[in-house]
């Protein structure tokens, strides 16, 4: 094993980490896609108060939370096969993933529908809206642009967490890498390079969430 | 009284816009509103006065069905708002029971609560839109004419963090008034409002009274406008009608103590 850096293997090997960004970049997406609508789903059905659901879900929402990912995606593809649920890789590590992100971005949701003032709520009632009319055309909209910093947030985590996919073998970066030094005994450039696409992958996300969350701001007129 | 004495229906000689029959309200121990017996006629022009936390707001939202009810019935053109008809007696008035009786009555807010993220022609487009199921055009037209009528047409595509209060309010009335409603309720309308935009508003209330056959119910701390232009007033006192009768007389010749001490309060307030 050698500590010196080289150039020849790193552009060797930049092909194959940029194939496995891509799939990092594709469960990030999946993942993150199904957290934002799981999670919604989450914070609307605890909005009902009927609580022989809430009850449960709060607790369910608790237990995720508190307990690692890893030990979820672990859950999910190797507890499932005993009872009979045999999902691929993929399948799992999304699953397992977008539960675990849903959980917090129903919190999310939850703090911007809250800071919807009542008044809005009276108005549509007023108005004789239906539930419905009034979270999608009243509550929804107003309570996207102060939950989108939250939301960015919570994009990043999902993107810094999708190398705990390797633990069952998606073909992320991580695992790429890993694979790359079982193959080659090097570790300092493929470990390097997954860092720095970390890097360059998460800094823009920060500013481009302020940019969307501005963009939104106006398309509503606010 | 028994919930089986209330009619299903009120008979068609005795049929006010709307009844209130024993409505309480309470939140906790507090008794808001104590066994309020209030008929208003159609057409009618009545106003509500008292001092803070009598209840004056706590009728309109009971009316308008942002409370539940503690106890009575609300009739509105002879039918139970509160309630609705099951085997033959009166009981809490479900979602759907509600979304039909109330589609009679709109409200405006001391705060507006216009909705933001639309402009003042959305604003109004929308109930007749989603509510209503007018198609576009006509609902179009139809905000249009009552954005007109309250002065606000060459603003109609501003959104309302670009509007003052008085405009604001203006288009608040529009919205309400856009699904065409047979009893408006006006909250306080002015009270958020600096002093020299409170004529737009009251102006535009004032046509309302003189041009169309709305019944209205309105709260107000300007005693001058509420002797104007109501047919009745109210005088609300610790969730009971301390004193009524037509605003001529009930300014000039107040009968109860309680009443005279109040009036002579606010004037020397003004
Ligand atoms: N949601 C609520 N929870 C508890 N108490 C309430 C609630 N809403 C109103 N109250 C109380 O009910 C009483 C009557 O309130 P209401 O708003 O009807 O008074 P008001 O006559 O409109 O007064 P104001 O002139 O200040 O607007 C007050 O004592 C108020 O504190
Ligand atoms: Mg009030």
């Amino acid at each position: 094993m050698s500590f010196q850096w080289k150039w020849e293997f790193t552009w060797a090997i930049l092909p194959r980490l940029m194939w496995a960004t891509v799939n990092t970049l594709l469960a990030s997406g999946i993942g993150y896609a199904i957290a934002m609508v799981l999670g919604l789903v989450f914070a609307l059905l605890l909005r009902t108060g009927w609580k022989p659901l809430t009850l449960p879900l709060r607790e369910a929402i608790e237990f995720i939370r508190s307990t690692p990912l890893v030990l979820q995606i672990f859950f999910v593809f190797y507890v499932g096969p005993q009872f009979g649920v045999r999902l691929s890789p993929w399948v799992s590590g999304m699953i397992a993933i977008g539960l675990h992100y849903s959980c917090y971005l129903s919190e999310v949701y939850r703090a911007g529908i809250e800071a919807v003032p009542r008044g809005q709520w009276e108005a549509a009632r007023a108005l004789n809206m239906s539930t419905r009319d009034t979270y999608m055309r009243i509550v929804i909209p107003q309570a996207l642009p102060p939950s989108i910093a939250g939301m960015g947030n919570y994009l990043v985590g999902i993107f810094k967490d999708t190398p705990m996919l390797s633990v069952i073998g998606v073909a992320e970066l991580m695992q790429t890498a890993n694979a790359i030094g079982s193959e080659t005994y090097r570790f300092l450039e493929p470990y390097t390079l997954v860092g720095v696409i970390f890097l360059l992958l998460s800094l823009p996300t920060a500013a481009f969430m302020r940019q969307f969350e501005a963009w939104v701001r106006r398309k509503l007129g606010m | 009284m028994e919930m089986s004495a209330y009619p299903l229906e009120l008979p068609e000689d005795d049929r006010p816009m709307v009844r209130f029959m024993n409505v309480t309200k309470s939140y906790g121990a507090l008794t808001v509103l104590d066994q309020l017996n209030l008929d208003i006629t159609r057409g009618e022009m009545v106003t509500v006065i008292g001092p803070s936390g009598s209840g004056k707001t706590t009728v309109l939202r009971m009316l308008m069905t942002l409370e539940t009810i503690n106890g009575g019935v609300i009739y509105v053109d002879g039918k139970p708002l509160t309630h609705m008809p099951k085997n033959g007696v009166l009981v809490p008035a479900n979602e759907r029971y509600l979304r039909k009786a109330r589609s009679m009555i709109g409200m405006c807010f001391q705060h507006f609560n216009l909705f933001p993220h639309m402009t003042a022609l959305q604003n109004c487009m929308e109930g007749p839109v989603q509510v209503l199921g007018l198609p576009k055009a006509e609902a179009r037209a139809r905000s249009e004419e009552l954005l007109e009528m309250v002065g606000m047409i060459d603003k109609k595509d501003q959104y309302p963090s670009r509007l003052s209060g008085g405009q604001q309010q203006r288009v608040a009335i529009a919205r309400a008034l856009a699904m065409r409603p047979k009893i408006m309720l006006f909250d306080e309308v002015t009270s958020a409002l600096d002093p020299e935009v409170i004529g737009e508003v009251t102006n535009v209330i004032r046509k309302l009274v003189n041009e169309h056959d709305l019944t209205m119910l309105m709260v107000t701390h300007q005693m001058g406008f509420a002797r104007d232009i109501s047919d009745r007033v109210c005088f609300f006192y610790q969730g009971r009608i301390e004193e009524q009768g037509e605003a001529e007389a009930f300014f000039t010749n107040p009968q109860r103590e309680r009443t005279k001490q109040f009036l002579s309060a606010v004037k020397a307030a003004d």
